[in-house]
């Protein structure tokens, strides 16, 4: 299957297969004007198999929700059809409205207006704990 | 954050100047009684707790302050609908420090970050309660006049008491304390208590379910209830309840300076033959609580 290159934009690559389409959830792509393609299951040589996603727009990214996907992906920023940046994004301390308290018994249960926060408590074992009651993500 | 929200932000050295100016408080209550003239502090209570919220208000009372607040939810702007944020907003307008008892974890911490004033957690729900925990401390400091070197043993429902994963947190900061768990296997210490607070420090700590083998070893037994509620069924429940109450009878084996403490209420877990004993410290806790609230409440005023 071919894609084609895109000449200015980003490409997200080695996102871990099956993450794309959370990924295009919480990033908000599907808000988005510009072209968006969703590979799923590419053959990759470190992974196996990997998913990847090319963005035909500069746009910012939410490095801190990509770092909590997973530490491997890989964002290339392109411009005139060449790789002018490569980040790698890192396990981000603290998440906001990324992913969401469902503990019954949390302050967030009943007060809808307040954040879901969640802190990285265990980098090792990547476990994140909600601020108000330590639930584990 | 301006307040205490949970145990774990005080370091060991804040813990024992906590527990220094208690002590200096009960040997010399005349020097602080006038300490915070014109200070308030308002109890936000939006469940019932008459014990937590009167020793609050007695612990500003004896300072020489003043007391406002309401003492359940349907009392105060709550029932309309208000957020946290919002009350702790106004009553900031009003009061010099906040203690608020809420049933839903986190509630503390929300208000807190929008209080501009601070806020003591006085319970939210089954998460945490830290002036309890430092009530137990300056319980075992006056009875065995330190915090280290000891054997603690914690008795009874490990798993969703919050008292015990709170004292278990401080106490394992303080060097040479072993731990004992005993607990029916229903109720045994959650493993993230272990790993995240035992295995990280290195604390020392066996588990048990014999109440009686325990007892010789222990330098402090603080008991808790097992509610009926916790058990799979009735059988299991009545099976098991003898084991963790505490009698005048298991005691014999006990050392005569072992410390027995409770958090209370007390429902059957603790025979009433035991309160003559003279290990026995539940009730001294209770007064150690107001204490330890009062040298709480200057630190975070930042009156000396």
């Amino acid at each position: 299957m071919t894609i084609d290159a895109i000449t200015n934009g980003v490409v997200i690559d080695h996102i871990p297969a099956g993450k794309a389409m959370e990924l295009y959830r919480v990033l908000g792509l599907e808000d988005m004007d510009c072209e968006v393609a969703i590979i799923k299951n590419a053959t990759s040589g470190k992974m196996g198999k990997k998913d990847i996603i090319k963005i035909s727009s500069v746009i910012d990214l939410d490095f801190d929700i990509l770092g909590y996907i997973s530490s491997e992906i890989t964002v290339n920023i392109i411009k005139d059809g060449k790789t002018v940046e490569k980040r790698h994004p890192e396990l981000p301390q603290t998440l906001k409205n990324v992913i969401f308290c469902h503990n019954p018994r949390c302050i967030t249960s009943i007060e809808q207006e307040l954040s879901h926060v969640f802190t990285l408590t265990d980098p090792e074992n990547k476990v994140y704990r909600c601020i108000y009651c330590d639930t584990r993500a | 954050m301006n307040g205490l929200i949970d145990i774990q932000q005080l370091s060991v050295s804040e813990i024992d100047e906590l527990i220094g100016v208690a002590e200096d408080i009960i040997a010399n209550p005349e020097k602080y009684s006038q300490k915070l003239k014109g200070k308030k502090i308002a109890t936000l209570f939006y469940e019932p707790s008459t014990r937590t919220r009167l020793s609050f208000e007695s612990a500003m009372l004896e300072l020489g302050g003043s007391v406002i607040g309401f003492s359940d939810s349907d009392s105060s702007s709550a029932s309309k609908g208000e957020s946290v944020a919002d009350t702790v907003r106004v009553i900031s307008c009003f009061a010099d420090i906040i203690a608020m008892r809420h049933p839903k974890e986190g509630a503390p911490l929300v208000a807190d970050m929008y209080a501009t004033v601070p806020v003591i957690n006085a319970g939210d729900g089954g998460h945490y309660h830290p002036t309890q925990t430092l009530a137990d401390l300056l319980t075992i400091k006056r009875e065995k006049g330190r915090l280290t070197d000891m054997t603690v043993g914690l008795c009874g429902d490990l798993k969703f008491g919050r008292t015990v994963h709170s004292l278990l947190g401080a106490m394992s900061r303080y060097s040479g304390v072993d731990f004992i768990l005993i607990s029916p296997e229903e109720l045994k210490i959650p493993e993230s208590v272990k790993t995240d607070i035992l295995d990280r420090r290195g604390s020392s700590y066996v588990e048990t379910a014999s109440l009686t083998e325990a007892m010789p070893k222990l330098d402090i037994l603080y008991m808790t209830r097992i509610q009926r509620e916790r058990f799979a069924s009735e059988d299991d429940y009545q099976r098991l309840k003898d084991s963790y109450i505490l009698t005048a009878d298991k005691l014999k084996d006990a050392k005569e300076d072992m410390r027995i403490l409770h958090p209370l209420p007390r429902v059957n877990e603790i025979s009433v033959d035991v309160d003559s004993d003279p290990r026995a410290c539940y009730f001294k806790q209770v007064l150690n609580g107001k204490f330890i609230r009062m040298a709480l409440i200057l630190k975070l005023l930042g009156v000396k």
